[in-house]
């Protein structure tokens, strides 16, 4: 098992926004996390990457087995945890070249030997954003919807996880961008076979991606798991609300 | 110098000596020596010092001015460079009559007691000339270094960029990494004739016992542009200058960018003020500080409006990584003049958390996570200056970074 989440509560600010999420997942696997607005999506993925401001009050996280609860964010990450952010902040004066390589461990200023210099080039083409033009710009610093997601998509790919977190891989980005996006991570998993867990609203991103499990989540609680096939078309036709109505009623 | 020309700058500093400058901490000079025992050759610690401020000491390339306490032990170069002349000042006092008119034109011998100090008791000084519509694309370096425990230095500089020419000067001044107490007055004088151009890279890089009061006058003319760049990673005791530029000619513009890392329990007062004294003038200050340990930092710019269609913007931006170091920021706009047109910007905060974490959640350390955003936050990209040496300053930042939670933080 390389995650499982047992009975996590979360606080932020004295107030639950988590109220015991139960989750697993397998090497390899992907998962599609889906629910409205709101519903605490975000909140998941920044408690899994260890954001202290979210306080677990209950409940643990065991990744590979070792409980990760109390571990920080860059603990975490070396772990082989990666998060690709829904909102990533903009960092004047770090490119964007020295970002990846800071994420795949190597230090721009200081490499060592061993080290590939031309690793962001590599990483850049993968999700389609030309080196010349990237390599050299400021972290997400005017950086469009797509040109960001793809950003978020080269720094995590530089850091070869085990578990990819997306968080909303897919907002805000042009259908030309999402086919960019879903094949570069479908040749990822394609080749490293890491797993996956996709926060998104769309099924677009998920063609290229199938999950093998999806979970509803609706006021801090996942209120529906179930097959990509079962669920999807009827979130389609019903949308969360009347799914998770219906579902609870039968 | 034994000149009777200078006898009257001579006696307006006697007036002087006592005078307290308008900023910064009173310091006593009279226990400074300007005589060291013994002279010093260019040795490896001298080399590397040098290196540490941009100066390449044994570089064949650049015409380099190199001073070691009072004794200047390398100023060639006017030969090498084609279109630049480099010596000291009083050998160019010597040589040229005419540059007596220029002697403490751009700023008063009786400033403060630092400006009245340095003419009583001065120790050299570089002149650097371009000569007319002569573009030298090498900088000219300079490099003053305090070898000696106690010694007081007190050089007076003169820069000239002739009409039309473009003149690159990289200052690096520094002390031996084993002296403490040291103290430096250097005074220097700019001018920046019709069209030239003038970037001017001072580097810092002290002890931290050095007391600093450089006092620095410019004159742009019609058409010129002077740059200033000016960086100091290094903790210092006490720094205060302020150097002053009058845009006197149609068109001139000033520049000054400065970059700042306050470490340990520094003092450090710096700021410029541009006089835009003609029609179309424009003046830029930029500074960038990070303040760590209990150091205290003091941002002054003013810019004075005194003719139409006139620009001028200070900003001010800092960091506080530690909450017992302060930063203050003090700007001051004056406007002379209905025409014109002047702007401030100060933001002072601290580090960034959601920027940390979001470096952390791609492995970083926390420690060299700050590195990483106090050397991003700092970076120069500094304009007129050469890529030689913005890749330096990236390397002492870097330094920064490398040594990560930037040496002793609070
Ligand atoms: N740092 C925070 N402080 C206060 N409230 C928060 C914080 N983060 C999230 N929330 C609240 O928690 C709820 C869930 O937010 P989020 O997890 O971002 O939802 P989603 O990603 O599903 O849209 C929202 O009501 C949001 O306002
Ligand atoms: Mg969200």
């Amino acid at each position: 098992m390389l995650l499982s989440v047992q009975d996590l509560h979360v606080t932020v600010e004295g107030k639950e926004l988590l109220k015991g999420i139960d989750l697993e997942m397998e090497y390899g696997e992907i998962v599609a996390i889906m629910g409205h607005n709101a519903s605490g999506k975000t909140t998941l993925a920044l408690t899994l990457a260890g954001f202290p401001q979210y306080q677990v009050s209950k409940g643990k996280i065991l990744f590979e087995g070792e409980d990760i609860t109390s571990k920080s964010i860059d603990e975490r990450a070396r772990m082989g945890m990666a998060l690709a952010f829904q909102s990533p902040p903009a960092i004047r004066g770090i490119k964007l070249g020295h970002m990846i390589s800071l994420s795949a461990g190597m230090n721009p200023w200081q490499p060592k030997p061993g080290d590939d210099p031309d690793l962001p080039k590599k990483i850049l083409r993968k999700v389609n954003l030309e080196p010349e033009k990237y390599l050299d710009r400021e972290v997400n610093v005017g950086f469009s919807g797509g040109e960001r997601k793809r950003s978020e998509l080269a720094q995590i790919f530089a850091m070869k996880p085990k578990l990819m977190i997306l968080d909303e891989p897919d907002s805000g980005v042009d259908i030309d961008s999402l086919k960019v996006l879903g094949n570069s991570l479908q040749e990822y998993f394609r080749t490293e076979k890491c797993s996956m867990m996709i926060i998104t609203h769309h099924r677009h991103i998920l063609q290229y991606l199938k999950p093998s499990r999806m979970h509803i989540l609706s006021g801090g609680k996942i209120a529906l798991t179930g097959s990509y096939e079962e669920l999807m078309p009827k979130i389609e036709e019903l949308g969360y609300e009347r799914l998770i109505k219906e579902a609870s009623n039968t | 110098m034994s000149d009777e020309w200078r006898k009257k700058y001579r006696l307006e500093a006697l007036q002087a000596v006592t005078k307290r400058a308008t900023f910064g901490n009173d310091i006593d000079l009279s226990d400074f020596v300007t005589i060291p025992k013994g002279e010093r050759g260019i040795d490896e610690d001298v080399k590397k010092k040098g290196l540490e401020v941009g100066v390449d000491v044994e570089g064949k390339k650049g015409g380099t001015y190199f001073q070691v306490d009072h004794s200047v032990l390398l100023s060639q170069i006017a030969s090498r460079i084609k279109g630049v002349e480099m010596m000291t000042t009083d050998e160019a006092l010597n040589k040229y009559d005419w540059l007596k008119g220029y002697y403490w034109k751009a700023l008063s011998v009786s400033q403060d007691k630092y400006t009245a100090i340095a003419e009583l008791r001065q120790t050299k000084g570089y002149f650097i000339r371009s000569a007319p519509n002569e573009k030298v694309e090498q900088p000219i370096q300079a490099c003053l270094y305090i070898g000696t425990e106690g010694v007081l230095q007190a050089p007076h500089n003169i820069i000239i960029a002739e009409e039309g020419s473009e003149l690159n000067v990289i200052t690096g001044c520094t002390a031996d990494s084993r002296v403490k107490t040291v103290a430096h007055v250097g005074v220097s004088e700019f001018y920046v004739k019709k069209n030239a151009t003038l970037v001017f890279t001072m580097i810092h890089s002290w002890s931290d016992e050095a007391y600093v009061r450089p006092r620095t006058g410019v004159i742009v003319e019609e058409g010129g542009t002077f740059i200033s760049n000016y960086v100091m990673i290094k903790p210092v005791r006490d720094i205060q200058s302020y150097p002053t530029a009058h845009l006197v000619g149609k068109d001139a513009k000033a520049k000054f960018n400065s970059i700042i890392y306050a470490s340990k329990d520094s003092i450090i007062d710096l700021g410029n003020r541009i006089y835009l004294m003609a029609e179309g003038t424009s003046g830029e200050s930029i500074f960038k500080v990070v303040s760590t340990g209990t150091s205290k930092v003091y941002n002054r710019g003013q810019i004075i409006g005194q003719n139409r269609n006139t620009k001028g913007h200070l900003e001010c931006r800092g960091m506080i990584l530690c909450p017992t170091s302060s930063i203050t920021a003090i700007p001051e706009l004056v406007a002379e003049h209905s025409d014109t047109e002047l702007s401030h910007e100060a933001a002072i905060g601290r580090l960034q958390e959601e920027q940390l974490h979001y470096l952390m959640a791609r492995g970083i350390q926390p420690e060299q996570a700050i590195g990483v955003l106090v050397k991003g936050f700092l970076d120069p990209g500094l304009p007129g200056l050469p890529e030689r040496l913005q890749e330096e300053i990236r390397a002492k930042l870097a330094l920064l970074e490398r040594k990560s939670s930037p040496q002793e933080p609070c």
